[in-house]
């Protein structure tokens, strides 16, 4: 059962309501550090969640394999596994596929066949299809979801899974054996579903590519968004909100290539009594962002963390209607639901924050690839300050850095 | 034989006793109804409820009754129909009337319930929150391009951003009405609204009165099958272009402003001669295919110095399609026209029969624009009975842009649907060119109730937005899963993209 997917059509409607809890750590050295840091803040968020829910993301995993796209599959049965493989041995190459290693924990039961494989497309598969690789992971990605009854892809970016189930989080952390994972960004996720099917893959993060999402609260201009977002091809299929703020960060930052700052601002749009108080340059800017994304404005209240590889970046609603801080301690920047999670990592932060509504709060893994257009030749400190916005935060990422 | 078999709809009863013999009602009607011999005495027959009479009596002694006499009953065969045949026996004619189609098919606006939001969500308060319903009317392009600003952050790129689009305060305009099928002061009414509220009116196709210049950032000019009023100067003043196609309440059907309406003033803004009849006819005889309204929406931008060119037509069967072409030939717009849209004059065969709802039009053509990846190359425009702002709510979260208001805006200015526009003999002054009528609005003050109209139905929206938990109506827009359908067939749910309630 807990692999079966409900569908969001016409058949089985129906959206999963929900408040969480969230955590994000990241080291901006790019030093690694065990699953475990990870599950000590949402041990102490379990409150957030009621058992229904917990999951994980862990960024700089796979060491091993870091130009495959590492998919970790959920299945329902051996045929739904069986019906993925011949898929992807359509497309790819699949350099290694294992079970996924897990222990058994009281409290997490029910789980399907989790299997992991690390991939690459075939041979002249790009050139074929004439898309990018990316597109075609992307392509795989949907296929499977949408098409084979009881298989799930929960990741599929490089150097990177995610790890979720129904269960609290740290129970989910221990099936998964987190601990003997090495990572320099982590998110992690507790879920309260108002109304749920126990699905395994309805757990957070949700993920495409590289990117992952951990989200709290509830996305009430979930109907335009997905429909927005199926104008590009992107099916949303899960029947919950966290999906389509995954889905909108890769079409604004991949396909159509905008900054990081700018996608953050079109979904936790300005006011236009402040866009019209902007000087005309940036007014301009901001008009067409807002006109041309509206459909893509993340309306609700919320807190996301996008995970990706090179960092994170957490962003709350357009009037902070979800919880959000934010600290640093060293080169470790830390956001959570709670100062808790934040002090149950890093006792004495060197600073804590709370980030205002619409705002977003990054962290960049040094001499990691950057999520900006390709054309745009900033340096990342450029970069840093276009997207932390304000000039004291500016100079505190100049510090660190330093 | 008497000369018609048709009995009167309505009595008029005057409470002899308390009227005061003013004789008021005998100069407010436009209709002829009173003749006055010490007392105003009523003719019934003449009678089109409109309530003028009833507004104006200081004694409050008129009331009006609907007949009682009765038919055999027949469901089969109305009153309605029977009258129909006894006017056409008798006179040979097409039958002629007008505003919206009042006949009893299904308003899917009632069939459907806005959703709110509890706990999980929190709705937001707008009276203490920001509540934003600035709509930008035109062509968006696929994707925002932009490039460093050299200040470490960034800009539009060339040709990056949004293109000339319309800024509208609130996303209601009002529907096309023209110069001698309403009188000037109802255009001047509207324009003036328009500004104030930072909307747009529109000229209909009777071209654009010079008294509205001062306003003509906040006009839509049309151009229609008869060209009335079309110059460069006409194309060069108006915010947007728009080309009628078609109009809900007589899809595929022309037309005629009969001459006695060409007084001078609409003579000289239509450019015809005076007291000549004003024919638009059914198809514009330059477009007789879509690649022709190609070459018009082009002539007409290169003419107008590249502003938004719209193009208006009537829901009809096969809308999608129609609509997707009218995008990829180049509109900024399409404005869709229900078959409950009104009308100053139609032939009622056509008003009563001719085309689909717009509830349906906008969910097949949002659709349709979706599949076909240019949703964003168009706005779309939605009109034909938005009668509250629970249906602009409703059009909007079904994937209208914008909605445009007519006979809601002309009720705020008097208008009571008596649907006798037709006649010319408005007694509130609104469809009419006699000036001992026209004079009845004064344009500030009828300014003044369609600016209170937008504001309330903006409240309301806001009101509404706030319920839905979003705080701008870009998140409501094309956001059907905020809406459940009630007693509707299951065809139709899919149709619209809403699901049942309880689901």
């Amino acid at each position: 059962m807990s692999a079966t997917r409900p569908r969001y059509a016409e058949e089985a409607p129906f959206k999963i309501h929900g408040g969480c809890g969230l955590a994000g750590i990241c080291d901006e050295s790019g030093k690694v550090m065990s699953g475990e840091q990870i599950i000590l803040a949402m041990a102490v968020q379990r409150d957030r969640g009621n058992g229904l829910g917990g999951g994980f993301a862990g960024y700089g995993i796979y060491p091993e394999f870091p130009d495959h796209f590492a998919f970790h599959l959920m299945y329902h049965d051996e045929h739904a596994r069986e019906q993925t493989e011949a898929l992807l041995a359509e497309h790819c190459v699949v350099d290694l596929a294992e079970p996924m290693p897990t222990r058994p924990v009281k409290g997490v039961c029910d789980a399907p066949l989790l299997w992991r494989y690390f991939l690459k497309p075939l041979p002249g598969e790009i050139e074929r299809l004439e898309l990018s690789e990316e597109d075609m992971v992307v392509r795989l990605v949907m296929t499977i979801n949408a098409t084979v009854d009881g298989a799930f892809v929960a990741s599929s970016g490089k150097n990177m899974g995610v790890f979720k189930g129904v269960g609290f989080p740290e129970e989910i952390g221990h099936f998964y054996r987190l601990e003997e994972y090495e990572g320099h960004t982590w998110t992690g996720h507790n879920r309260f579903p108002t109304n749920t099917p126990g699905w395994w893959g309805g757990a957070h993060p949700f993920a495409l590519l590289d990117w992952t999402i951990v989200h709290n609260g509830e996305i009430s201009a979930y109907g335009i968004n997905s429909r927005y977002l199926e104008q590009f091809g992107y099916k949303c299929t899960l029947g919950t909100d966290t999906e389509v703020a995954a889905y909108l960060f890769d079409l604004m930052l991949r396909r159509h290539g905008l900054p990081l700052e700018l996608a953050c601002t079109a979904l936790a749009a300005p006011l236009w009594s402040d866009i019209d108080r902007m000087p005309p340059e940036k007014r301009e800017l901001m008009r067409s962002l807002r006109a041309v994304y509206g459909p893509a404005m993340l309306n609700g209240p919320f807190a996301i963390i996008l995970g990706f590889n090179g960092g994170m970046v957490a962003l709350n609603d357009r009037i902070k209607l979800r919880p959000l801080v934010a600290a640093r301690a060293g080169s470790i920047v830390i956001v959570a639901s709670e100062e808790a999670a934040i002090r149950a990592v890093a006792p004495n932060p060197d600073a804590v924050w709370m980030p205002k509504a619409g705002e977003p709060t990054v962290a960049r893994v040094q001499g990691m690839p950057w999520p900006i257009h390709g054309d745009l030749h900033l340096t990342p400190q450029q970069v840093s300050c276009a997207v932390l916005g304000t000039e004291d935060v500016c100079d505190e990422a100049v510090e660190v850095t330093a | 034989m008497p000369a018609t078999f048709i009995q009167p709809e309505f009595r008029v009863k005057i409470d002899y006793d308390r009227c005061h013999k003013c004789g008021r009602c005998v100069q407010q009607c436009g209709w002829g109804v009173y003749d006055f011999n010490e007392r105003p005495i009523p003719h019934d027959e003449k009678c089109r409820a409109c309530h003028r009479c009833v507004t104006f009596c200081p004694a409050r002694c008129i009331t009006i009754e609907r007949n009682p006499l009765a038919y055999r009953d027949n469901d089969n065969w109305t009153a309605g129909l029977r009258k129909a045949v006894w006017k056409q026996a008798e006179t040979g004619g097409v039958l002629l009337t007008s505003m919206g189609n009042p006949q009893p098919y299904p308003r899917i606006f009632d069939h459907l319930l806005l959703d709110a939001c509890q706990v999980t969500n929190p709705s937001i308060d707008p009276l203490r929150e920001p509540m934003e319903l600035r709509t930008y009317l035109g062509r968006k392009p696929d994707a925002v391009k932009v490039e460093p600003d050299g200040a470490g952050g960034f800009k539009l790129a060339e040709d990056g951003g949004m293109s000339r689009n319309i800024e509208l305060a609130t996303p209601i305009i009002f529907s096309p009405m023209s110069y001698g099928s309403v009188s000037l002061n109802v255009h001047k009414s509207l324009a003036m609204a328009a500004e104030r509220c930072g909307i747009l009116m529109n000229t209909g196709e009777g071209g654009l009165h010079e008294d509205l210049y001062p306003y003509q950032d906040h006009v839509i000019v049309q151009v229609a099958s008869g060209r009335f009023g079309v110059g460069p100067e006409y194309l060069q003043r108006g915010a947007a272009i728009e080309i009628k196609i078609g109009q809900g309440a007589k899809p595929g059907i022309g037309g005629h402003l009969p001459g006695e309406k060409i007084n001078k003033e609409v003579s000289s803004t239509r450019m015809i001669p005076q007291g000549t009849d004003a024919i638009s006819p059914a198809p514009h005889h330059d477009i007789y295919s879509i690649e022709d309204l190609r070459q018009l929406i082009y002539a007409l931008k290169e003419a107008s110095g590249y502003k938004p060119v719209g193009v208006k037509i009537a829901a009809v069967h096969n809308v999608g399609a129609i609509a997707s072409g009218i995008v990829r030939a180049g509109a900024d717009y399409v404005y869709l026209d229900g078959f409950r849209g009104g009308t100053g004059a139609a032939p009622a065969v056509i008003r009563d029969h001719v085309g689909i709802p717009v509830e349906i039009a906008i969910a097949v053509v949002d659709q349709r624009l979706r599949d076909e990846g240019i949703r964003n190359q168009a706005s779309i425009v939605a009109a034909g009975s938005i009668r509250s702002s629970a249906d602009v709510a409703k059009a909007i979260a079904l994937g209208a842009d914008v909605v445009a208001i007519g006979t809601a805006a002309l009720v705020a200015l008097g208008c009571h649907v008596c649907q006798s526009c037709h006649t010319g003999s408005c007694s509130w002054g609104i469809t009419t060119q006699k000036p001992e009528l026209t004079r009845r609005i004064d344009p500030e003050w009828g300014a003044e109730r369609v600016t209170n109209l937008i504001h309330a139905w903006s409240h309301e929206l806001q009101e509404i937005l706030g319920a839905l938990g979003v705080n701008a109506i870009e998140s409501l827009r094309g956001s059907r899963e905020r809406l459940r359908s009630i007693g509707l067939d299951e065809q139709t749910c899919r149709i619209l993209g809403v699901k049942p309630a309880g689901m």
